[in-house]
């Protein structure tokens, strides 16, 4: 009987769990380094586990009773304490930030062994930390307990950043710039909110903004927060620090950082309008639509030109993560259902897919030494099982069914037309045709180009291989990395067949009443 | 008009059967062992069809959904006379091409056959899929799968024109369909709710004439695959494909699977009143007549053999759209007809040509003087594959031909009864040649020496066997026209 009660009260504290578990270790794993070297990495990696199954539990326990969860912090009840709150959304987003990190650290242990040899400490303690900030920032249902957490996340993502190429530290700076006004845009617009309202409480708030929808004190702090967001958002013209802060930094780091952060950012952006201000406030009082849309169709086209244009392939993974925001931001402001289902989607759909793009942006680099397109040459026949699942990732970026990203396309699409904003997607289409010529140019090269004969190999390479003749022989990368990549790159195409299942039993519940 | 449903997981299993011995092919010791798997589903596969047939005559349908991935739309299946007729097309013409594959590859001992084989079994697999579709998301997914899985075989080379024709391949493959098909299907979806097949169509009520022009059009450019002008320049590009893959792919599956879309969302997605009230189809009929008389035209100035096979399908592709577009009774099932009857004249053809390659290495038609004496077999094929295409008797492409002819007739418009006998004129004209050198030359015009023999026997039994059936099917057209006849009178009414 007393495993029972232990079990449920555990069961009942798992919000508290998947933030404080991973925190806690972050704590830990720094100093451990000092005294065991492998210790860090099994700090690590348990936390998430623990973080992930919680995550899991969550989203269960959601789905199956359809109520929200409201955890009081240390039992201080609101508007007073803290509370995080779990509904369908954030259970949703927690199941994706602990998969992500997870199944990233599995397959970069090798990597990040090998690059930061005697810093393991540092860096394991940075992943875990951030991975524990955005889990705070999803749960949390206080507006300036978001701003700590979202703190916590930027500051280590800044610090994961750093440690890249010679040019990373530049491009750190340029980040934490931009990345430090867009915090503080958002901790004057909380701050504006508190004076109007009085409480810093989200559903508190909500329950106010309704009174006083011509106050132009909260016009001015939605504007203000949303502004704040949007730059860490990387949405046209405030993207500037992405690029260089994605394709500079070490793979590794970009594989955790690149899926997360704008996903995440994205999740807030959605809290704040529909948890906060009321969809009411946003999409009726505001009219927000429009701008919001145009905003976004420029970003599409911006980022899809921009991508075409590079020769790096991080940096044109950067351009495309850039229109994929467009595609998220402009469905959610769409404001009908389509649209909002649509973004939501892609919040998950994203992160799947920019993730499997960085593992195989890891794997090449691991397996050849170089970071450019021309040293993919003659992949498809020396690592088969990679470019396998590199093809699936590519088409899904392009939206080819049945990979995951043609379904959110197609509610982004619908939501478009039924918002009769034909100039969105007309830009999704442009988008996807464009992601098509980028990811065919690459494969192109890979299928064409015969492997090339000097390839500066690592030492990790056995000189067996190099004994033997270039062409024909299958050379694949160590199993710790391929496993996870295929795992995900097959999970892009089982996101798409069981999507029917994750609107009808997820997303529809997060649709607020009274949007069509 | 409700059909009788059968639930079944038989189209299922059709579908996916060719996909499911993939890692076998992979994971084969030897090439017999690899072979083995192909031909094992593709005979599979063609009995599975075969056991519904009967099924479908009865004029029951078999239906299945595999996933729903959307509230009211899902990936699902549903085999009525139409798709049963090209399923039935396309399996039986595999098995014969698996075979002519096997001689072909090895005679010349390409590359890479074990991924040759391996996306031919997955380009099969999505073909039935497109002909056992339920609805427009189903086909096209699969029209998609189908378009990247032939991507490696066009380019089995990977030389620099490979490259090129890829390149030209994708854009108009891709492109249409991204650009045009999928934002079509999305508003068709939009304004009427659904996307499933209906015996009327679903855009009657629902959708303005301008509207219907539009997307009416935006699918006929869209699913590039049937090759209507401008959308056509792939095709002769893609010719750099080994033969086995332009015979079967590009005379049979990819462009039929094109051909198919059209007449499909023409008839089930669009509806016919709605063709025919809002004028779409005398728009259409003027395109599909362009696009055959200029395609002839063309294909009369081609020297390189398989090019010159190329424009002749961009022609007689058009056909099916014009008896579509027709909306006569006649014309419908001569337009259905064409699509089994094309086939088996076209896959004769392309085998042929292939066959010539591998024996002599000869591409051109000006270099094939007297080849008729050192391949006899293989150019009497030649010949009565060009006699169906052109639609002579006794050869099955003449009863799709007279299903049409007699469609114009009934439909009323002359000028079109002149297309379809100018352009049977052309193509009598680019054939005529191609079978006259090759058998009747003096003995200084010759350019073949003695030695020159027959390809291989694995490459001419397949070639002589889809010969026979071209004139089998001109005696016994069933169950094509009953297959036909039955899609119409479900299309038509009564």
């Amino acid at each position: 009987m007393i495993f029972f009660d232990r079990a449920s009260n555990l069961l009942s504290d798992l919000p508290a769990i998947v933030v404080t578990v991973p925190l806690l270790a972050a704590l830990i794993a720094s100093g451990a380094g000092w005294i065991n070297r492998k210790a860090p990495f099994i700090i690590a990696i348990a936390s998430l586990f623990v973080s992930f199954i919680s995550s899991i539990l969550l989203l269960l326990q959601v789905t199956s009773t359809g109520v929200v969860i409201e955890y009081r912090m240390a039992g201080w009840a609101a508007p007073i304490g803290i509370v995080y709150i779990i509904d369908h959304l954030t259970a949703l987003v927690l199941v994706l930030i602990s998969s992500v990190s997870l199944i990233n650290l599995i397959a970069s242990k090798r990597r990040i062994d090998d690059q930061f040899r005697n810093k393991e400490g540092a860096f394991y303690s940075l992943y875990v930390l951030f991975t524990a900030g955005l889990i705070g920032m999803t749960t949390t249902g206080d507006a300036f307990n978001l701003y700590v957490l979202l703190e916590i996340a930027s500051l280590s993502g800044y610090a994961l950043i750093g440690l890249g190429s010679n040019r990373a530290p530049l491009a750190t700076l340029n980040y934490l710039f931009l990345g430090t006004i867009g915090a503080t845009f958002y901790l004057l617009g909380v701050g504006y909110l508190y004076i109007a309202t009085g409480s810093l409480n989200m559903a508190d708030i909500a329950s106010i903004i309704p009174k006083m929808m011509n106050s132009s004190m909260i016009l001015f702090a939605f504007i203000i927060c949303l502004t704040g967001l949007l730059v860490k958002l990387a949405i046209f013209p405030v993207h500037g620090w992405l690029p260089g802060a994605y394709s500079e930094s070490a793979t590794v780091a970009a594989s955790l950082v690149a899926p997360l952060t704008t996903k995440v950012t994205i999740y807030i952006m959605i809290r704040l309008c529909l948890s906060v201000f009321t969809p009411q406030y946003t999409f009726q009082h505001l009219e927000t639509t429009d701008v919001m849309v145009w905003l976004s169709v420029i970003t599409i086209v911006f980022g899809a030109i921009s991508a075409l244009s590079q020769k790096d392939y991080k940096k044109m993974l950067s351009y495309i993560i850039i229109a994929e925001v467009g595609y998220m931001v402009g469905g959610f402001f769409l404001g009908n259902k389509m649209g909002i289902s649509g973004a939501i989607l892609h919040i998950v759909n994203d992160a799947a897919m920019t993730l499997a793009l960085f593992m195989v942006a890891g794997i090449f680099l691991w397996k050849t030494g170089e970071d450019s397109r021309e040293s993919l040459k003659g992949m498809f026949g020396k690592m088969p099982f990679t470019m396998a699942g590199f093809t699936l990732a590519g088409l899904s970026v392009v939206g080819v069914p049945p990979t995951c990203g043609f379904f959110s396309k197609w509610y982004l699409i619908l939501g478009g037309i039924s918002a009769g904003q034909y100039g969105f997607v007309a830009a999704l289409i442009f988008s996807s045709l464009v992601n098509a010529v980028l990811f065919f140019r690459i494969f192109e090269i890979a299928h064409f180009e015969p492997f090339k004969e000097q390839h500066p190999h690592n030492d990790h390479c056995d000189e067996q291989h190099q004994a033997k003749s270039h062409n024909e022989i299958i050379k694949e990368a160590p199993l710790d990395m391929l496993i996870p990549f295929i795992a995900v790159s097959l999970l892009l195409v089982l996101l798409g067949l069981y999507s029917g299942a994750i609107v009808n039993n997820i997303i529809h519940f997060v649709i607020p009443k009274g949007i069509i | 008009m409700s059909m009788e449903t059968v639930v079944s997981l038989k189209p299922v299993v059709a579908v996916l059967v060719s996909l499911a011995v993939i890692p076998g092919i992979i994971s084969s010791r030897t090439q017999n062992i690899r072979e083995t798997w192909t031909l094992v589903a593709a005979g599979i596969k063609l009995l599975i069809i075969i056991s519904m047939l009967p099924v479908i005559l009865d004029g029951k349908v078999v239906s299945f959904t595999l996933f729903q991935v959307f509230p009211d739309i899902g990936i699902s299946f549903r085999v009525d006379a139409f798709g049963m007729l090209f399923a039935l097309v396309a399996s039986s013409l595999w098995l014969v091409t698996s075979v002519y594959s096997i001689g072909y590859m090895r005679s010349l001992d390409e590359h890479s056959q074990t991924r040759y084989f391996s996306f031919f079994a997955a380009a099969i697999s999505a073909t039935i899929g497109v002909a056992f579709s339920a609805n427009l998301l189903t086909l096209y997914i699969f029209y998609e799968i189908l378009s990247l899985a032939t991507f490696p075989l066009v380019t089995h080379h990977q030389d620099k024109e490979a490259r090129s024709s890829g390149r030209k391949y994708l854009t108009y493959i891709l492109g249409g369909s991204i650009g045009f098909a999928l934002p079509a299907m999305l508003i068709t979806y939009h304004f009427t709710g659904t996307l499933d097949f209906a015996p009327h169509g679903v855009m009657a009520g629902h959708i303005n004439s301008g509207l219907a022009l539009m997307l009416s059009m935006m699918f006929l450019f869209g699913f590039a695959k049937v090759g209507i002008m401008p959308m056509h320049s792939w095709l002769p590009a893609a010719m750099v494909a080994p033969t086995p893959v332009s015979a079967l792919l590009h005379a049979v599956a990819v462009v039929k699977v094109g051909a198919f879309s059209v007449v499909r969302v023409f008839t089930g997605i669009v509806g016919t009143s709605v063709l025919a009230d809002f004028n779409i189809s005398a728009i259409v009929c003027v395109i599909a007549s362009f696009t055959i008389i200029v395609a002839s035209l063309i294909a009369l100035s081609q020297d390189e053999l398989k090019r010159r096979l190329a424009f002749s399908t961009i022609g007689q592709l058009s056909y099916i759209v014009l008896g579509v577009a027709l909306l006569s009774k006649s014309g419908m099932t001569g337009g259905m007809l064409h699509i089994a009857m094309h086939a088996f004249g076209k896959i004769t053809l392309f085998f042929c040509a292939g066959a010539i390659f591998c024996a002599t290495g000869v591409k051109y038609i000006s270099q094939m003087k007297g080849i008729g004496r050192r391949m006899p077999i293989t150019m009497t094929a030649f010949f009565v594959g060009s006699l169906s295409v052109v639609g002579f008797p006794p050869c099955g492409g003449f009863i799709s031909k007279w299903y049409l002819v007699l469609g114009t007739i009934e439909s009323g418009s002359l000028a079109l009864l002149f297309v379809l006998l100018g352009s049977s004129f052309l193509n009598a004209a680019y054939f005529f040649p191609v079978f006259y050198n090759a058998f009747f030359c003096s003995k200084d015009q010759m350019l073949f020496e003695d030695k020159v023999e027959e390809a291989p026997l694995w490459c001419v039994v397949p070639l002589v066997i889809t010969a026979s059936i071209s004139v089998l099917l001109f005696f016994y057209p069933q169950p094509f026209l009953k297959l036909a006849s039955l899609a119409v009178s479900i299309i038509m009414g009564g």
